[in-house]
């Protein structure tokens, strides 16, 4: 007689819900006007490693509707025109799960490459986006100064990809 | 017929697929606000959505940046403790450079005082001010923007100019009741009409993201110079003329920059000058009031002593007198809320 496997399924809560609770909590903190040493604090986005990660894991319903909810809530905390975080997000979820069966299984310098397109790709369409509404084009230096440490993010993503890529055997 | 047994019972939708439809659904979604929500109206518009946000993330957000306050202030301490020696100097120094301008300032003042009294200048009335801290901060290419912790209910509206003790730092774009947002100088969609101080030309201080927001639409023949101050030219009504912004200085790129004087310390205590416009210097009654209104219309001539009344040129004197009696008297007291 054969024996049921039990399936063992990381749900919902420990691979989105949390990450974007953290990631919340940890864009707040960098918005604290404060300069330490005389630098001030970066200011990443900080969910682009969710948006890198999360199609990677596993495809999902619910992390669209979740980086939609923290594209906003990034458009609001830090006055952006609504939706442009969001859109943002969501183009870097969109082409990674596009290409999610050639990504799977990468070595970790390949991930960094298409984590680093996908992330000069976003700010590239809200650097287009913001010059046409504003009519008025952002300093590159400035632009920079968003994009580096977006960049530096990456382990994040990496361990996150790490962490959860078997949390479901039947995706791998 | 239960569901399953139905024609859908063996139709499965691979699950990319769904996670593809979702994010389509949602990059749609986020497409329609961004289209709704255009550029110019985010700065000129209080969005209850934004408002209501704010009110709520402001205090959250003081929670999260407790720790991270108290180690901006030890660093501060820190510093405060290894530079004190070579601080002190400089303050000393500073002291004595200084003191010959505050004699002359005393002395500038009391005769401009005299001048405007004899003149009869209508100066402006002094602008109340409201104290905030500023509680959260972005800073990114496409906003720069701060969260301060006094609002409608200390008095501060939408278009309020903030300022700290160096300076301009924006104005205000949305209220709640205990938070306010401010644009800051350096934002995209931030224009503030400014002079250069030395040769009273105007400009418009555009921010663009970066430290240095740029000048343009700048007025004249060789008007700026490197080092000249920039004041607001209170063009437009918008914010008081005469609040200092920055120093000039050539960008990278060649064109005007300013360095803006709210950058020599950490924006952490702003004041917002609750000034309007500048109808609040004036009587609105006075404005709203239909032109010669003071003049009262001529009697009603009275046919049977016209010829009597008509002047002769022998009675050269009498027309004043006459005429005295319908000019418009000037007010007594000047109204209320009325300049001086």
């Amino acid at each position: 007689m054969r024996r049921a496997t039990a399936v063992r399924v990381v749900g919902p809560w420990s691979w989105i819900i949390l990450p974007a609770l953290l990631s919340m909590a940890a864009t707040l903190l960098l918005a604290t006007p404060v300069e330490v040493f005389g630098l001030r604090l970066p200011q990443p986005i900080i969910p682009m490693v969710l948006a890198f990660a999360w199609p990677l894991i596993r495809p999902s319903m619910l992390a669209p509707i979740v980086l939609l909810l923290l594209g906003l809530f990034l458009d609001l905390l830090w006055r952006q025109p609504l939706g442009l975080a969001a859109v943002s997000l969501l183009s870097v979820y969109a082409v990674v799960l596009l290409s999610r069966s050639f990504l799977m299984g990468q070595e970790t310098s390949v991930l960094f490459v298409w984590y680093s397109v996908g992330t000069l790709l976003a700010f590239i369409l809200t650097y287009v986006i913001v010059t046409l509404q504003a009519a008025n084009p952002p300093s590159v230096l400035s632009w920079l100064a968003s994009v580096v440490p977006t960049l530096l993010l990456f382990p994040f993503a990496d361990r996150l990809i790490e962490r959860f890529e078997d949390g479901d055997v039947r995706f791998r | 017929m239960a569901f399953r047994d139905g024609p859908f019972e063996n139709l499965k939708v691979p699950v990319a697929w769904t996670a593809a439809g979702a994010a389509a659904v949602a990059i749609g979604a986020a497409v329609m606000l961004l289209l709704a929500d255009s550029g110019s109206a985010r700065a000129q518009t209080n969005n209850p959505v934004r408002s209501g946000f704010e009110a709520t993330v402001g205090p959250v957000n003081g929670v999260f940046a407790w720790p991270v306050r108290f180690v901006g202030q030890v660093s501060d301490n820190v510093r405060g403790y290894f530079f004190a020696v070579s601080e002190n100097r400089r303050l000393k120094r500073r002291i004595a450079e200084l003191e010959p301008w505050r004699d002359q300032a005393i002395a500038l003042k009391t005769i401009n005082a005299r001048y405007e009294a004899m003149l009869g200048v209508r100066t402006e009335p002094p602008v109340p001010l409201a104290t905030g801290r500023s509680i959260s901060d972005s800073r990114g290419p496409y906003a720069n923007a701060r969260l301060i912790d006094v609002g409608s209910a200390r008095g501060v509206r939408i278009g309020n100019p903030v300022i700290t003790e160096h300076g301009l730092v924006g104005r205000v774009i949305g209220t709640s009741s205990n938070v306010s947002r401010v644009l800051l100088l350096t934002d995209v969609a931030s224009q503030t009409p400014i002079m250069v101080d030395r040769t009273d030309a105007r400009a418009i201080l555009k921010g663009d993201g970066s430290g240095n927001p740029r000048l343009e639409f700048i007025r004249g023949e060789n008007p700026v110079q490197v080092g000249d101050r920039i004041l607001t030219s209170g063009d437009g009504g918008g914010i008081p003329r005469g609040i200092p912004v920055g120093m000039a200085a050539k960008g990278v790129d060649g064109s005007w920059r300013v360095k803006l004087f709210n950058d020599r310390g950490p924006i952490d205590y702003v004041r917002v000058m609750l000034f309007q416009d500048f109808g609040q210097l004036t009587n609105p009654e006075a404005l709203n009031a239909p032109p010669l209104a003071g003049f009262n219309t001529a009697p009603p001539p009275d046919l049977g002593a016209a010829p009597a009344a008509r002047p002769t040129p022998a009675q050269p004197a009498a027309a004043p007198a006459a005429r005295a009696t319908t000019a418009p008297r000037p007010a007594a007291t000047p109204p209320a809320g009325a300049p001086r």
